[in-house]
Formats: C-alpha cells, structure tokens, sequence
C-alpha cells in the first residue's frame, strides 16, 4: 500500500505491503540501514527511532501507521563533516564496542536529552532501561549521555 | 519473526471502524498503539486477517477531569498520563501505577484502552481498573454499552469485549483528597511485567479507623482480582503493624496464584502478601 511520511526532513513515498514494519521499511525499502532490528518484537530496543519527537520502537509500528509522521533516524542524527556532541561523547567513554545497539541507544538519548537536557543519572537509566546492550555493561553509556548534557542546553545537539 | 500476511483499515468515524471490525467474523483486529499486538503478531500468536487502525477516531484523546471522577479516553497514551499533572491529585494511584508500565519507547505510544483489551494479567492498569471499580465504556453494533471492570476481565487475554466492540473511555470514580494509597510491584528489571504487584486504598473514619478499603493483586492469578478476605482485615481497623501483618498473611493465604517459568504458584503467594504488606506501609505513612 503507498505510504507517505517524512525521513530525515525529507518526504519519502513507499508502496510496501501492509504487514511492513516502519523498521524494515527503512531498511529494505528506504536504504537506511542504520536502524538495527534486534529481537522484531519490542524488547531489545536496537530499532528505535524518532517519531514526531518522541523515541519509539520501529518494529513496534507498521509502516501504513506512519502514515504523514516526521521520522528521524540514526542517519538524520550524523554528518560526514564531524561527530554530533552526543557521538563525540560515546566515543570519549567508550561507550560501545560492537555497535549493534548503539543506533537505538543514539535516538533514544538524542530524544531524551531534547526533552529533559536536565535530567538525572537515575532518570538516564530509567530510560535506558528499555535498550539492551550485550557488551558495555551500561555503565560508560550511561556516563556518555551525561557527558552530553551540556550540548542540549545550549542547543539541539546536531 | 516477520508479521503474518493482512490487511490494513484506518477509518476515521467509530460507526466505520465497529463495522470494519464486524466484516469478518471476528478475525479483525482493532491497533491502537500496537505495543502488545504487534509483539502478538511477531510471534503469530495473534494472525487476524484485517487490522483496523484507531489513530484517526475522533475524541478519544482526552483526559476528562470531572465533578464525579477521572475519565480516559482509551487512545490515550501512557505519556499523556505521566505528563499531565492535574492527575497527581486527581488520581495518585493510576499516576503511581503507569511509572511501572513497560519502557520509554514503549510509553510513548501504548494506549490505556489497548492494555485494557489486551488483558495481560501482569500489566499494571487492568488491576487499577479492577481495584478502584472503574467503568468501561464500549461501542459495538448494537450501541453503546457500559462494562464495569469487576466483570470484563475472564482470564489471560480474554474479555467481556466483543469482536466488533472497540472501547472507547476509562471511567475512574472519583478519588476523595484524603484517601491513603499504596501501590507495589514487584519485577526482576525496571520495566518488566510484574511478578506480582497490589495496588490498595482505603479512607479514614472520623475515629481514624479504615473503611471502605480496595486491594488489587495484579500478575499473580489469571487476571487483576481484587481480595475481599484482605478488604475485610483493614476496614474497621486502625491501620497498625498487627493489621498489616494480618492483612499479609491472609492475602497471601487467599490470592489466586498460578505458576509459570518466571515464578512458582508458591512464590507468587508469597510474593503477594509482601506486596500488600509494602503498599500497606506506603498507604499509611
């Protein structure tokens, strides 16, 4: 069924079946395979991506429900000219190694941060809690998105 | 895994919706916020061959704070609930209940009338309908009709909710400014589904002794009950460690509790009665 929605600030049209996630919509279809799809169904938190300014879960959302929504994925959080304060502060603690869950953790943060810039370490795990990574442990993430604080203060981070 | 094969509806009046719903002898499927079914879908637990989408009905948004109580609509996310502050007075113990449910992501679009027809019998807010008497307002062919809460839950997963019926409002009785309160769960990880959770309130006497008292148990039996046996230790009583204490043993004594590899029927009694306990001591303090 065609579907349009914006990605990235950019309106994108697709024909995709309705069972489609918004996950493999971007992936498959969109060629934006910086979304990660873990476990397809709502627990590990790799897919998520940014929905008219709230974090959520793209294995969770069919593509059709996405319907005239603005998306903003992990590629719409970077540039090819430097590293986003929220990216220099991941690479300052060491807060990935494989990589897999890094692009949800990136918009789940950047969503966060954009919201609550003042929030707490307690509040930063409470909503992290919903991304699981299998290598760091949590702890430098956790530190990162801290770290990061100060950048979302003055501005939106990117 | 990859969701079965379906088709898709996003009607925009309740009347297309309900007969969407009805067109194909119950193998239709309402999505709110999908944060249960689509997961139901993944594993083909759930294969309908029709989803009917309810982002584009009309007033069922809204969180209506009245004169006789505190009514939801049921599209209304769990977001909506932890943002808006008129509930911190208007009902602490939903507001309490909804920081326990599921994860960010995951709250900024699950719907209070999804968790409700969805009926998981851990989830946080079908035992706070349950405990506090609410009303389930529901549209379906034949009108409109009213389920109280007491009535809608049969058992994992399982209604008083037609195929064709979509709910449509949350109606909570009105919370009196005095009342004590407690809720308690219990789970392994912070935003898991509980392993076993009491959601209870009581009011006070002139003599300051409890009446009227409510105690919910949620995600230990086959649905949110409430346990009248515990309900008839506290009212009459100063609320004091020996009611407490009492009021533990017997919840754990009466509750329904069922076994699965998160946790033994035995545990989950166990388990209860230190919830109840816990809320108990929250509700007094």
């Amino acid at each position: 069924m065609p579907t349009r929605f914006q990605v990235n600030g950019k309106p994108v049209s697709v024909d995709v079946e309705a069972r489609t996630t918004l996950a493999d919509c971007l992936r498959h279809h969109l060629r934006l395979t910086g979304t990660h799809v873990g476990c397809e169904h709502g627990v590990c938190g790799a897919c998520t991506v940014i929905v008219d300014g709230e974090a959520v879960r793209s294995c969770l959302l069919l593509a059709a429900q996405a319907e005239g929504s603005s998306v903003v994925t992990i590629e719409g959080l970077s540039n090819d000219e430097a590293l986003t304060p929220l990216q220099a502060s991941f690479r300052r603690h060491h807060a990935l190694q494989c990589g897999f869950c890094t692009p949800g953790m990136i918009t789940t943060a950047h969503a966060l941060l954009s919201e609550e810039p003042d929030c707490d370490a307690d509040r930063v795990r409470e909503v992290l809690s919903g991304n699981l990574c299998r290598c760091t442990g949590y702890i430098a993430i956790v530190e990162a998105v801290l770290d990061a604080r100060a950048a979302y203060k003055k501005e939106d981070g990117r | 895994m990859k969701l079965p094969p379906l088709e898709y509806a996003c009607p925009t009046t309740l009347a297309e919706a309900v007969a969407l719903l009805a067109s194909r002898d119950g193998d239709a499927k309402a999505i709110a916020g999908g944060q249960s079914l689509m997961p139901m879908l993944a594993f083909r637990l759930a294969t309908p061959s029709l989803l009917v989408d309810l982002r584009k009905l009309p007033d069922l948004r809204e969180i209506k704070i009245a004169a006789d109580g505190v009514g939801l609509g049921a599209m209304v996310r769990w977001r909506d609930i932890e943002k808006d502050a008129r509930l911190a007075s208007a009902h602490p113990l939903l507001k309490a209940a909804v920081a326990h449910v599921a994860h960010y992501q995951i709250r900024n679009r699950g719907t209070i009338g999804g968790s409700i027809a969805h009926a998981d019998p851990a989830a946080e807010i079908p035992g706070i309908v349950v405990t506090c008497d609410a009303d389930i307002a529901v549209s379906g062919k034949s009108g409109s009709r009213v389920i109280p809460a007491a009535a809608f839950f049969r058992g994992a997963l399982t209604t008083a909710l037609e195929a064709e019926e979509i709910i449509t409002e949350i109606r909570l009785p009105l919370w009196p400014p005095r009342r004590r309160w407690g809720f308690q769960e219990f789970a392994r990880r912070r935003g898991d589904f509980a392993m076993a959770a009491a959601a209870l309130f009581y009011d006070e006497g002139a003599d300051g002794k409890a009446v009227n008292a409510h105690v919910g148990i949620i995600g230990v039996g086959d649905r949110p009950r409430r346990l009248p046996d515990v309900e008839a230790v506290l009212n009459g009583c100063a609320i004091d460690e020996a009611t407490i204490a009492r009021a533990a043993e017997v919840a754990s004594a009466t509750v329904d509790a069922q076994e699965d590899i998160h946790a033994s029927a035995p545990y989950r009694r166990a388990l209860a009665g230190t919830m109840v306990e816990r809320a108990l001591r929250n509700a007094r303090s």
